[in-house]
């Protein structure tokens, strides 16, 4: 029994050493690409690299209309997926009964996390640019991004309402509150930050992806900013991804510049929404 | 409800402002014909200011697909229009005009501590890369007799460039046809690395990415250029701005296109920006996003091309390593 107990704590301290290394090897690589992207940007990272429209030349090139289009996109995309992600959920966890129908949208959900990104582009393509006449547009944009990061936003979501407890629910019910008052006034408030964090996840990915918008046919060279919905516009992995092919080595400077900046927007937006999600907690 | 509001209140600002349009310049096609595409786009600015002029990179056939069906207004092409195109854009009654713009110059690169392949025969290169090469030809030695019983370590462009089309059609004789051992990568930069740091390597692409990597920051040779021997005769010759231009680079000097909709060219925004195109194509501009100016013999015919709105292809079918002027003149 004693070596047991013994052999226990050997085990213990082995996996604590194997989960921290687990966090730090990850944190130590991205530390090392980071720096490396830094200093081969370095020299690009200046005010009007952030203001200027793309060029030829790689000193006049900037970044403008690529950061600008991706914060529209994320905007679009979350104002797109949000609603529909936590509906979904909230159906699902608080009216769905476990019937075919249920089991059929699960799979589906499901189905759709493992569909490469792609194919997101192929039917956002076929789907929104043509079939809806949406155009190469950032709408049409913001559409496929949803639909990518709807399986993140619904899991997360259902995860985020499973954990309240069923005893808050059946204490509303018994003060009177009908279903929806229920969700509404005591489930959706304790899940916030739970929510948040599916949210903050899904952005980011639609962030960083450039396949589907490859497909989708978001431009790379564009000298002005969108400025509606329905305007042609580009995106940061985009342009960073045109740089990097360049032959002329500026072009790479100003690639790593961009990565660089992507990497401070993910960044902000994380910190910015890490600062709600605590500030929700709080109030719970 | 908040989320509700927001939505709807979006939605409204959606159809509300999709009515705006202003003059547009929609371009696609090959990133290869990129670079000057965007070049002339960022001068072409600086004098129209209120024309809107976009350009995509969804490659020489992802263009076509979406200039056949009216969706772009010119497309970049990094190879002639083909026949299956050709159709589509029947099918649409989608007229065009094809401009060459430019040349570039395929070139053979190999590591500059290689001391013994400064030429090589255009029969050596097909030997080299014929798909019947696979598991054959894999040193040094068994290209020509006297060089070293060494290892050949291949890189080239994937089979979804416009550069692999054009070399195995002028090299192997018939395009997509190429041996599939080699290192393969659509990005040439990565095939660039590739021959920097292996001695026993041998590669072919684009002369912008030879030109631009010949030497690293400390004037140190990354790259040397392998002399093509067209056996017709003439010496070997080494790809450069000259040689491309006035043909002698033969056969590897490749004409690039832009295909303008003739029906587009009654918008006044699209024709200047066209007019602008040739205009601009026969400035150092072309030189220095890395690609070889037409002769003004060439270019001449081009403008007339344009000015007379000649429909329809003759690059089509035209044999690879054929020039440009002569194309042109030979269906004038």
């Amino acid at each position: 029994m004693k070596s047991g107990w013994r052999s226990g704590r050997l085990l213990e301290s082995i996996l604590k050493v194997v989960s921290l290394l687990a966090v730090i090897i990850p944190l130590l690589i991205l530390t090392f690409f980071l720096i490396t992207v830094f200093l081969d940007g370095e020299s690009r990272l200046v005010p009007q690299f952030l203001t200027s429209y793309p060029s030829y030349k790689p000193e006049d090139a900037g970044i403008l209309p690529a950061l600008v289009g991706s914060i529209y996109l994320i905007i679009l995309t979350s104002v797109i997926a949000v609603p529909i992600g936590v509906g979904s959920a909230i159906y699902l966890e608080e009216y769905g009964n476990g019937g075919w129908l249920d089991n059929l949208i699960e799979i589906n959900i499901s189905n759709l996390a493992g569909v490469p990104s792609i194919l997101y582009g192929l039917l956002g393509l076929e789907l929104f640019v043509r079939a809806l006449s949406m155009g190469r547009s950032l709408l049409a944009g913001a559409f496929t991004m949803a639909l990518l990061v709807l399986p993140i936003v619904i899991t997360a979501s259902r995860e985020a309402l499973r954990a309240v407890p069923s005893s808050l629910r059946e204490a509303s019910y018994a003060l009177g509150a009908s279903r929806w008052e229920t969700i509404w006034q005591v489930v959706l408030p304790m899940s916030a930050s739970g929510i948040l964090t599916g949210v903050i996840l899904s952005v980011c990915r639609a962030m960083g992806e450039t396949a589907p918008l490859i497909f989708l046919g978001a431009l790379t060279y564009l000298a002005f900013l969108p400025d509606s919905p329905m305007s042609p516009f580009t995106a940061l992995p985009i342009q960073i991804f045109n740089w990097i092919s360049r032959p002329q080595a500026g072009f790479a400077e100003n690639a790593a510049a961009g990565i660089v900046v992507l990497m401070v927007v993910l960044l902000l937006l994380n910190g910015i929404a890490i600062y709600f999600r605590n500030k929700m907690q709080k109030r719970i | 409800m908040k989320f509700c509001l927001l939505f709807l209140s979006v939605l409204f600002i959606f159809i509300a402002t999709s009515c705006a349009k202003s003059k547009f310049v929609e371009i696609d096609g090959s990133s290869t014909v990129f670079p000057i595409t965007e070049a002339v786009a960022v001068n072409f600015k600086e004098k129209a200011k209120d024309i809107r002029v976009t350009v995509g990179i969804s490659g020489t056939g992802g263009g076509f697909k979406r200039f056949c069906r009216g969706e772009t207004v010119i497309s970049g092409a990094s190879r002639p229009i083909k026949e299956s195109e050709i159709e589509l854009c029947k099918q649409n009654k989608i007229n065009y005009i094809e401009l060459p713009i430019a040349y570039d110059g395929l070139t053979v690169v190999v590591h500059p501590t290689n001391t013994w392949a400064k030429s090589i025969k255009v029969s050596e290169l097909k030997k080299l890369w014929e798909p019947a090469a696979k598991g054959k030809i894999l040193k040094w030695s068994d290209l020509r007799a006297g060089w070293p019983n060494k290892e050949i370590h291949l890189f080239g462009p994937g089979t979804d460039s416009g550069t692999f089309d054009y070399f195995t059609s002028a090299i192997v004789g018939k395009e997509g046809m190429s041996r599939g051992d080699y290192t393969s990568s659509e990005d040439d930069n990565v095939l660039v690395q590739g021959v920097a740091t292996d001695p026993l390597a041998l590669g072919y692409f684009g002369f912008a990415y030879y030109w631009e990597n010949r030497e690293d920051k400390n004037a140190k040779p990354r790259l040397s250029a392998v002399a093509i021997d067209s056996e017709t005769g003439k010496p070997p010759i080494v790809s450069s701005f000259e040689t491309v231009s006035n043909g002698t680079y033969q056969p590897l000097s490749r004409p690039i296109f832009i295909y303008v909709n003739s029906d587009a060219l009654n918008r006044s925004e699209v024709k200047d920006f066209v007019a602008f195109y040739l205009e601009q194509s026969s400035t150092k501009l072309i030189r220095t996003v890395g690609y070889i100016n037409l002769p003004p013999v060439a270019l001449r015919l081009v403008k007339d091309r344009f000015t007379n709105r000649t429909i329809g292809t003759v690059f089509n079918g035209a044999k690879a390593g054929t020039t440009v002027e002569k194309v042109l003149q030979a269906k004038k």
